[in-house]
């Protein structure tokens, strides 16, 4: 006789009436398989834990971007932000989808670069360039956005070395009634700052201004605060017409928009309740076409979203370690997933769906990863079903940042596969070695023995 | 190891304890257990059972029996001074 699945057993106080501060059950279905791929078979290939991406959502998501933006504003470009996630094939995607490159380090710039990236397509963001990467991005006439005078200096002394016009474009903060207000990136916008900069570039002769940007905060729920900087930026545009009879080339919004994650202490979830790309689109198309642009001379307008484009596209496979009780008899269950690997724990409640059957009975669970640390929590309280060890979750919008601000620590990071189109499967980044970790390291000889 | 007394189970999960009003959901493995447990069953029938019937290791069964022995003591549902050894 074959034996039925095990779930184990459990007993659970009814309290109609009473609130559950572990929210309401919210998995109803198991996630079996991600494109078309069965869970089983992706760890059985390629381990647990597992990071996979969608092709297929990547392609879908920039398309549904794009939609929102060019149907409202004639002209749009938008760059992959390499510090999202600059896994090469992820990157790739992206370029083929017609993104520019928006990097913020020199070591992102030669990344973009080794890709096959047009430097004139790279757009060099971040308040550290050295004289190496500016030297770089002045002679493949990259996209310089300047964060501070000593950068607007160093590039007037270095156009002048290199006999070369760079193109560049400052990054101004401003007031959008987002709080914090992101002011120590650029030059303010209400104090007259940015403006200052303006001037000097423009009187300088030695560099070309050619856009403006900005970039307002991150995880933005309020798309208005858009409309604004939008608004600001296109007044300085406008000025700078008036005064130099000079055109802005380009207005960059830089990135910030909220994914469908639902962020820490949030009542609803985000997927119902953060603002869609047609909502983004709407405020800051609305803002540029409203300002005083004639018709024929509004500018690029440049958009370096990167966590709205593949958070969803990304997914984090892990298996269940063990089950456990807290001291106060709280159901705790430990996972082979740990905040080494997902940093974003730290932000969401990420949403996480058991990959096999199960039944209606569920249980108020707090999930730990593995590390041997006490701040690894992945979920503090959710409604999770009944989950055995072995079991393997789909942990879900996991694809912004956790692949590039990810910690080696005490454990090798795992596999990254891909699901193409066609529903192959591609390893897009190994798993690490031990020999990785060591071909960095040098031990000095007298060191190298030892006896216990 | 015994019930209190009074305790009404149904086959559906519902469990309620009329000295205290207090009302539980439990899953149909859990009735299972309760059903051997009136019969006077002792853990290592019990657990023997639930090995012949369902797809886990000896080992998972009995942590998961005893930390769901721990819980209905908790809430109650024991002979107190049946706790020890259930």
């Amino acid at each position: 006789m074959s034996k039925i699945r095990y779930e184990r057993p459990v007993i659970k106080k009814l309290e109609s009436g009473m609130p559950n501060k572990f929210g309401t059950r919210t998995e109803y279905l198991p996630m079996t398989h991600i494109d078309g791929v069965a869970v089983t078979r992706l760890v059985k290939e390629y381990g647990s834990p597992l990071f996979v991406f969608s092709e297929k959502t990547i392609h879908s998501t920039i398309k549904s971007a794009r939609k929102a933006f060019e149907t409202r504003y004639p002209r749009v470009q938008f760059a992959w932000s390499y510090k999202t996630n600059y896994l090469n094939a992820v990157c790739s995607i992206f370029h083929q989808e017609g993104s520019w490159a928006e990097v913020v380090s020199g070591f992102e710039y030669d990344k973009a670069i080794s890709l096959g990236v047009d430097g004139r397509k790279i757009i060099f963001n971040g308040p550290e360039k050295s004289e190496e990467d500016l030297t770089k991005a002045i002679t493949n006439d990259s996209l310089i956005h300047i964060d501070h005078l000593d950068e607007l200096y160093s590039i007037a002394e270095l156009a002048e070395i290199l006999k070369k016009c760079p193109r560049v474009a400052i990054r101004v903060n401003m007031d959008t009634g987002i709080y914090p207000m992101w002011d120590r990136f650029g030059f303010n916008y209400e104090n007259g700052q940015a403006w200052d900069a303006i001037n000097k570039i423009m009187h300088s002769g030695k560099m070309e201004l050619v856009g403006l940007h900005c970039h307002i905060g991150t995880f933005i729920l309020a798309p208005s605060a858009y409309g604004i900087a939008a608004s600001k930026l296109a007044e300085l545009a406008i000025s700078v017409e008036q005064k130099f009879k000079h055109e802005i080339m380009y207005i960059d919004l830089g990135g910030g928009f909220a994914s469908r994650n639902t962020l820490k202490n949030a009542y609803l979830p985000g997927s119902d309740t953060n603002p869609t790309f047609d909502d983004f689109a709407e405020s800051i198309s609305t803002a540029l076409l409203n300002s005083n642009f004639k018709k024929d001379k509004l500018p690029l307008l440049i958009l370096e979203t990167g966590r709205a484009l593949i958070d969803e596209a990304g997914y984090l496979i892990g298996s269940v370690i063990s089950n456990k009780r807290s001291s106060t008899g709280r159901r705790n269950t430990i996972l082979d997933v740990g905040v080494n690997i997902l940093f974003t724990a730290f932000w969401y409640d990420h949403k996480i769906t058991p990959a096999q059957s199960f039944t209606q009975y569920t249980e108020d669970t707090c999930v730990f990863g593995p590390l041997c640390m006490n701040i690894d929590v992945i979920r503090e309280n959710t409604e999770l079903p009944l989950l055995n060890r072995g079991d393997q979750v789909v942990i879900h919008n996991v694809g912004a940042y956790n692949l590039t601000q990810w910690m080696q620590f005490i454990a090798l990071r795992p596999n990254v596969v891909l699901v193409d189109k066609d529903g192959k499967t591609h390893v897009i980044r190994m798993r690490e070695t031990l020999d990785n970790m060591n071909t960095m390291e040098k031990i000095p000889n007298h060191l190298k023995k030892f006896n216990l | 190891m015994k019930l209190r007394k009074n305790i009404a189970t149904s086959e559906s999960g519902l469990l309620f304890n009329p000295v205290t009003g207090e009302s539980f959901s439990v899953n149909p493995i859990g009735i299972e257990i309760l059903s051997m447990v009136r019969a006077g069953k002792t853990k290592d029938e019990i657990i023997d059972a639930l090995l012949q019937k369902y797809t886990a290791d000896r080992i998972t069964i009995e942590n998961d029996y005893q930390d769901f022995i721990d819980i209905l003591f908790h809430n109650q549902l024991l002979e107190h001074h049946e706790k020890k050894n259930a």
